[in-house]
Parts: structure tokens; C-alpha cells; sequence
């Protein structure tokens, strides 16, 4: 099997994506001429042409916007944020329009669009550009939101989003555009609303997502060392919740450490916690633990960021918390 | 008093002499029509939510008739359409039936949006009626997607998108003139200068007059046109939509209107006084064209008198339709959030536990 980045996973899933449907386009800052911010659409110009792969203005709402409508007349557009970050300034394309347009009008317009770019901190970017804004999406009905944390994943997932005849929001992260793993050739879909997972376990369940799964996993070797068996969950898709895959570790471990690098106020453990207590509570030896970002401002000082985010050592301490 | 004097003459040119084909009596009849459908219709509106049939917000479009008329009297039943909350003006000139709209207003499952959308939020995909929507400025971004769409696709067709004076401060709108210019798309913007956003005048919102001139800074053409006068308003649209079909360009257009009703329903109007309200009817669109089909023999009063009568049934009747039509059943709330996928496996989707 083929050994490749992240970057160059999503940059298959585009090219394949636009090869098979003519009505796929690619949008944003930089993507065409540039090679994209990140080079996730890199050579997608040369083989597509500046009909298909278009750079735009530095106008997030203006281009979303467009994305939207254009959606809505019948084209399959992806449209890259250069940050997820920058979204904010289109925060009202996307909640407004792109999640109501299909309720306000009663079922009679889909918008079969991907919103998707990097997110996430630890690149010592400051407090502008370093947001995890899976949560803020995950609350809006109609958003399905995905969070892939491998590169088979990024690659299955951004197909299978593109696929979809719903608006999806496809947060990719920073930290992870040069990580490399096996990933299948060709045709390759990962199914949307399903968890992985990614190390198998017996005394506490991990629950966690893109770059807090690497974190998690990282723990949980450092943990089997003290001879405590962490299963990793990593969910793939944050809305909506694979809640069956939760269930069935849940009832084998007894036991949860959420890890999110959203911010502790409704991040996105905060309902899947609501969710095990509600339904699994005679399962549970212990409260829910969740390990999760700070709740203050991303600081730009890299060891000041690093104890911000879910690190391991507040992993392994939450762990043991629970287990205790 | 609205004028049609100063238009602006930097972009493309466009030409003086009308484009359109001259109206024979059937069509000029249709158009008095139209207007009077939407007049007779809002009245209809504004007593159901005295009598609290109608709840929430509801814009009447009374006084502008002859801009959405008008304007969309140019287009083909393909070209696209687009437009803000004061949207039943535009959806009944596009064709939409007075019954489901009527039933829309009172939240009813008949409605044009089952019952979900409101006032506000009228659509149809069958009329190429892209919406009403509630968020200032925020459609016309959607219009420059509608535009793309017809470009990529080779259509052939084109988009109108409306917006009021004062949508035009909305960074939305500049975003979309600027892409709408670059990238050549068919789209004509009409802002329909009512003279008010709410209660703030256009000379205490908005630099820069007339407002057309926005436009300039994208290169792009920008005409003025007088709302009250509904040849003017076709004219001056049919040039634009020209262009915008033949070269693939956008237009800015300025249509000077005036609504002679508040803002919404509960609009206490402090900030105009009532001789200034009067003294616009007297440029009343219907009235302006009663006179001229009179005038110009295309038909008699009774003749008029006759549609008057039809309209005025037509709105009582879209009336008793929503009157008479059933409240959506509970499960609804939980349709048509997401499109039924063919391309992948369904997505796993449950209700939150609560
Ligand atoms: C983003 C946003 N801000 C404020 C409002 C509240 N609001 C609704 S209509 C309106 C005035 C708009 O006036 P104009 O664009 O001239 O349109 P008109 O009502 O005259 O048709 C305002 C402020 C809103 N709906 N959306
Ligand atoms: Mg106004």
C-alpha cells in the first residue's frame, strides 16, 4: 500500500473527486496558482484548469457565500478556508445559509457543499489562528462535522463528504498535514458518522479526535508501560456521534477520559459525556474525565501553549484519576 | 420624489434605446395585474395580522410593486431569482401561487416553505425563487453562487438579486460586487431605495449618493431607474439583464422606491411624517400606470375596475386556503434538515438525548 502524507491523502481525494464529477469545484485563497496555503491542492490547478480550481479574493464571505449558491443551483463546490480559523468572518454564510437554507425552505434546496481547512493549535500562531472550532459547528442542526485525524481517513472521509448531498464541515488540522501512513489506492470511501478504534483496550476508554487521538494514543503507550490497558477511541466524525461504538467500550471498560482540544465550555466532550451519564450511567465505575484545552486565549509562548493544550501529562493524570 | 435622471455611466456602456419588445395590450394588462395581485395580497397580509393569523415579522410591499413587477417581467421562468425578507412582492411576480404564500404567512403545512420559513423565508424551486432571506445583505453572496452556477453550467440564464438601501453597508455586498466584476458573472444587483432602512434614512446610513456609484470602484455598469414608473423600471432592467446574458457582465441598478407602509407590521413610523407619505402616493405606481392605460386607450375603466374584483377574490381566497389549511404535525419539525444522500451509504443520523 502506498505510504503518504495527510496533505497528499486529501490532495488524492480532491483530484479523484474532481475526475469523477465535473460539478466539484475548488474554491479559496491561494488554492490555484499558489498551490494552496498548506499545498493540499497542489497541481490541482495544471490538471483541472481556472475553471475548477479558482483562487479568490480575500473575501471569506463573499466566496463562501458563493459556494452556497452555487450549491444550491445544482455544482458540488469545496470550499478551502486557509484556516478554519478565518471562517469566523463567514461564521453567517455557513450557519445562516449553507445549515437553514434546506429547513427555511421546507426541503425543496440541498447545498452539497464541503467547507474544509486547517485548525487547531500548537504552532505557536497566536490566539487569532489557532482555533478548534469543531464544537461551535457540531451545534448547528444541520452541520455534519469531521475531524479526521489519519491520512486513510482524510482521504476515505474527504470523498465520502464530497459525495454527500449535505453541507459538511471537514476541519483538518495543522499538525498533522505531514504525517505519514499507509492509505489505499483508488477508490476509498470511509463512511461518515462512524469511530475507529485505534488501539484496543480493557481498562479505561480514550475518546478523543484528529490531533488529540495522536496525543491519546501517545498516552496510552506510555500508560501500558504501568500496565494499564487504554482503549483509543477516535471518532472520526464529531456529529454526528458514532454513540454505539462509545457504548460497546464503554460497557467493556467501565470507565472514560474524554481528550479534545476544544476549550472546556461546551467543547465537544461536554456532550458526550452528557450523552454516557444519560445512558450509560450504571456502566460508569467513575465520573467522565475530560482532558481538554485551558479555558483562556491561545498564548503565542510555545511552552505556555503546550501546557494550554490536552498534552500527555494531563492525559496520563486524568487517567489515573479515573482509575484511582 | 423619485428620480430617474443621474445614472452612471463608468464599466461597459449601455445603450439608451430600449431593448425590449413593445408590450401588446394582453401583456400591459398582465403587469397591472401583477401589481395589483401584490397590493390587494399584503392588504390581505396586514388585516390577518391584526387579527393575529400572521405573527412575527411581516415587511409589506406596498408602494414598490412596479420594482418587482417590472423587473422580473424581463427575465425568462429560468433566470434566477433572489431577494431579502421583504420577499412577497418577488414571489408572487415570480409566479408563485397566492395560496401557498398566503399559507406560509400563517405558518401553515401548505405554505411555500411548509410552514418553516415564515415571512421572511419564501421559496421555490419550481419558480427558480431562491429566497427570501432574513439576514441583511447576507443573499447576496448567495447571488453571486446562483450567477457562477449558470456561468459553469452554460446555462445561459442569469440571476436578479435585491437588496435594500440599506443592505448596501453590508461587507457581504461589497465582497459579492467585487467578485460579481472579476469574474464576470451574470448577475444584476437591484437595490430598492425605499428611502429607509427601519427608521434610519438613506442620507443618515449611507455615503455616497446616489448609491449607484458603488458600483464605479468594481467597474461595473450602474443605472438609476424610477420604481413608480414600471416602463422605466423594465426598460432600464432589460438593459441590464441584457448584458449580463449576451456578455456574461454584472450591473448595479438603483431603484428608487418608497414603501408607504412601517417597516414591519409593528413599525410606529416617528421617523417620517405623514404629508411626506401622501405626497408619494400621489406618484403611486398602480395609479401611474391606471392612468397611462387609460390614457393611452389600452383599455377601459371597467376593464380595470375588473381586475380590481379578480385580484381582490384572489386574496380573500388565498385568505380562506390558509385559513382553512391544517398546522404541520409535530414529526415535521424533524423533515427536511437533510437531503437524502444517493452517492454514499445514508449517514447515521438520531435525535439528541434530551
Ligand atoms: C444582519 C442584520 N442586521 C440587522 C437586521 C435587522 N433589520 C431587518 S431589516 C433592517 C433594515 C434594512 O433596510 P433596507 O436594506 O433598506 O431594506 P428595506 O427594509 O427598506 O426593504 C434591519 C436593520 C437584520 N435582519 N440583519
Ligand atoms: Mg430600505
Amino acid at each position: 500500500m502506498q505510504v503518504i502524507t495527510y496533505r497528499e491523502a486529501l490532495n488524492q481525494a480532491l483530484s479523484e473527486e474532481m475526475e469523477r464529477d465535473e460539478r466539484v469545484f475548488l474554491c479559496g485563497e491561494e488554492v490555484a496558482e499558489y498551490d494552496g496555503a498548506y499545498k493540499v491542492s497542489q497541481g490541482l490547478l495544471k490538471k483541472f484548469g481556472p475553471k475548477r480550481v479558482i483562487d479568490t479574493p480575500i473575501s471569506e464571505t463573499g466566496f463562501t457565500g458563493l459556494g452556497i449558491g452555487a450549491a444550491m443551483y445544482g455544482l458540488r463546490p469545496v470550499v478551502e478556508f486557509m484556516t478554519w480559523s478565518f471562517s469566523l468572518v463567514c461564521y453567517d454564510q455557513i450557519i445562516n445559509n449553507a445549515a437553514q437554507v434546506r429547513y427555511m425552505s421546507g426541503g425543496q434546496f440541498s447545498v452539497p457543499i464541503v467547507f474544509r481547512g486547517s485548525s487547531g493549535g500548537g504552532l505557536q500562531v497566536g490566539a487569532t489562528h489557532s482555533h478548534t472550532p469543531e464544537n461551535w459547528y457540531a451545534n448547528v442542526p444541520a452541520l455534519t462535522v469531521i475531524t479526521p485525524a489519519f491520512p486513510d481517513d482524510a482521504k476515505g472521509l474527504l470523498k465520502s463528504a464530497i459525495r454527500s448531498n449535505n453541507p459538511v464541515c471537514f476541519i483538518e488540522n495543522e499538525k498533522l498535514y505531514g504525517y505519514k501512513d499507509e492509505v489505499p489506492e483508488g477508490e476509498h470511501l470511509i463512511p461518515i458518522g462512524k469511530g475507529k478504534i485505534r488501539r484496543a483496550g480493557n481498562d479505561v476508554t480514550i475518546i478523543s479526535n484528529s490531533g488529540s487521538t495522536h496525543r491519546a494514543l501517545a498516552a496510552a503507550k506510555l500508560l501500558a508501560e504501568d500496565n494499564i490497558d487504554a482503549e483509543v477511541i477516535d471518532l472520526r466524525t464529531i456529529k454526528p456521534l458514532d454513540f454505539d461504538l462509545i457504548a460497546e467500550s464503554v460497557v467493556k471498560t467501565n470507565r472514560v477520559v474524554i481528550v479534545e482540544e476544544n476549550k472546556p465550555y461546551a467543547g465537544w466532550g461536554a456532550q458526550v459525556t452528557y450523552e454516557i451519564q444519560k445512558l450509560l450511567f450504571d456502566h460508569l465505575d467513575a465520573p467522565v474525565n475530560r482532558i481538554t484545552s485551558l479555558d483562556v486565549p491561545q498564548p503565542y509562548n510555545g511552552k505556555l501553549e503546550q501546557s494550554v493544550l490536552p498534552n500527555e501529562e494531563r492525559i496520563i493524570a486524568g487517567v489515573r484519576e479515573t482509575l484511582a | 420624489m423619485p428620480t430617474a435622471d443621474k445614472a452612471t455611466k463608468k464599466g461597459p456602456s449601455l445603450s439608451n434605446s430600449s431593448i425590449l419588445p413593445p408590450l401588446d395590450p394582453q401583456g400591459k394588462l398582465q403587469l397591472y395585474r401583477q401589481m395589483l395581485l401584490i397590493r390587494r395580497f399584503e392588504e390581505k397580509a396586514a388585516q390577518a395580522f391584526q387579527q393575529a393569523k400572521i405573527k412575527g415579522f411581516c415587511h409589506l410591499y406596498i408602494g414598490q410593486e412596479a420594482v418587482a413587477v417590472g423587473t422580473i417581467s424581463t427575465l425568462t421562468a429560468e433566470d434566477a431569482v433572489i431577494t431579502a425578507y421583504r420577499d412577497h412582492g418577488h414571489a408572487l411576480a415570480r409566479g408563485m401561487d397566492a395560496n401557498s404564500c398566503m399559507a406560509e404567512l400563517f405558518g401553515k403545512i401548505t405554505g411555500c416553505s411548509r410552514g418553516k420559513g415564515g415571512s421572511m423565508h419564501f421559496f421555490s424551486a419550481e419558480k427558480h425563487f431562491y429566497g427570501g432571506h432574513g439576514i441583511v445583505g447576507g443573499q447576496s453572496a448567495l447571488g453571486i453562487g446562483l450567477a457562477f452556477g449558470q456561468k459553469y453550467l452554460n446555462t445561459g440564464r442569469v440571476t436578479i438579486c435585491y437588496l435594500g438601501d440599506g443592505a448596501i453597508n453590508q461587507g457581504a455586498f461589497h465582497e459579492s460586487l467585487n467578485i460579481a466584476a472579476l469574474w464576470k458573472l451574470p448577475i444584476i444587483y437591484v437595490i430598492e431605495n425605499n428611502g429607509y432602512a427601519m427608521g434610519t434614512s438613506v442620507s443618515r446610513s449611507s455615503a455616497g449618493d446616489p448609491l449607484v456609484k458603488r458600483a464605479d470602484g468594481y467597474d461595473m455598469a450602474g443605472i438609476i431607474a424610477d420604481g413608480m414608473d414600471i416602463d422605466d423600471v423594465r426598460a432600464k432592467t432589460a438593459e441590464a439583464v441584457n448584458l449580463a446574458r449576451t456578455e456574461s457582465l454584472p450591473t448595479l441598478m438603483e431603484i428608487r422606491t418608497y414603501r408607504y407602509r412601517g417597516h414591519s407590521m409593528s413599525d410606529p413610523g416617528n421617523y417620517r411624517t405623514r404629508e411626506e407619505i401622501e405626497k408619494y402616493k400621489k406618484f403611486d405606481p398602480i395609479l401611474l400606470y391606471r392612468t397611462r392605460l387609460l390614457d393611452d386607450k389600452v383599455t377601459t375603466d371597467n376593464a380595470l375596475e375588473a381586475i380590481d374584483k379578480e385580484v381582490t377574490a384572489e386574496a380573500q381566497a388565498a385568505y380562506d386556503f390558509a385559513d382553512k389549511s391544517e398546522e404541520p404535525a409535530f414529526e415535521t419539525v424533524y423533515e427536511d434538515i437533510f437531503s437524502p444522500e444517493d452517492q454514499i451509504d445514508e449517514i447515521p443520523r438520531r435525535n439528541l438525548p434530551l
